[in-house]
């Protein structure tokens, strides 16, 4: 039977919105605060939903475990306390929530111990949320 | 089509243990959920259905009925017990979140579907605030 296996993870990070195909007026006018020059940062919440078979003798989609390593090492320890804009994933991409989701969607895609990345769910604070999925 | 989810909490004890396994076996795989002692949670359960909204009463569903067949079908044998010692499904079946969402939908499907009007759409239950599963009726 396939069955969706859930995990939340949280990490700390700063980021500014700019964008240097735009003036700085037109920067301000797109991203308003979060186009301060100093940055800012924000308590991310991510959440990854994993789908698959679930194992008759485990009772398990995927092993939380094995899944947390893997997430630690390809997210929690790139990003966390970290400043977003200094990765070479924004290099060419401003670190929206939107474009962080993509990045880890993408990071993670492929590289679990078992089962299929269903969606990356990104909070960049309580009150909004992105979500990025296989189907695009 | 509407989607109409409903929550509940209920509060169990489980552990892990694959009884075709050896001790050892068990300890590696599970961790501290296999220790037979038992551990216990407060699950948050998740339903939600898919209909049409009846054009009367605008509802998918009556909030008060869904609230009953949870409690009644549900809550009554998952809350406060063991779920690998008190709960049928589970005394050959680990009782992990996964299994706890298939279970629950096994419990449900057939009454909603006996009430008419509307689908068990999907089951999450969230074993933490940070660790969850589903079931969305696939083979």
């Amino acid at each position: 039977m396939r069955g969706y296996f859930g995990r939340r993870y949280m990490l700390s990070a700063s980021h500014r919105l700019h964008s240097p195909a735009l003036s700085a007026e037109a920067n301000r006018k797109a991203y308003g605060k979060c186009n301060n020059e100093h940055g800012h940062g924000h308590n991310y919440f991510v959440e990854v939903l994993v789908g698959g078979a679930v194992d008759a003798e485990t009772g398990m989609v995927v092993d939380l475990v094995a899944l947390d390593d893997k997430v630690r090492v390809q997210v929690l320890e790139r990003f966390d306390h970290g400043n977003l804009n200094l990765d070479p994933l924004f290099t060419d991409r401003v670190p929206t929530t939107e474009n962080f989701c993509k990045a880890i969607f993408e990071l993670l895609h492929d590289t679990l111990p078992a089962g299929e990345l269903v969606h990356v769910r990104v909070e960049e604070t309580e009150n909004n949320f992105f979500e990025c999925s296989a189907r695009g | 089509m509407v989607f109409l989810t409903r929550r509940a909490t209920f509060s169990a004890s489980h552990y892990y243990w694959n009884e075709a396994w050896p001790a050892e076996e068990n300890e590696r795989v599970f961790g501290r959920c296999a220790n037979r002692n038992g551990h216990g949670h407060n699950y948050t359960l998740e339903v939600t259905v898919a209909g049409e909204l009846d054009p009367v009463t605008g509802f998918v569903v009556d909030l008060k009925w869904l609230k009953g067949v949870m409690e009644q079908e549900v809550l009554a044998a998952y809350d406060h017990k063991h779920l690998n010692l008190d709960v049928p499904e589970f005394k050959h079946v680990i009782p992990t979140t996964e299994n706890i969402a298939i279970a629950t939908w096994k419990r449900l499907e057939p009454v909603v579907t006996v009430a008419g009007g509307a689908r068990l759409s999907r089951i999450r239950v969230y074993e933490t605030p940070e660790i969850f599963a589903e079931y969305r009726g696939e083979a």
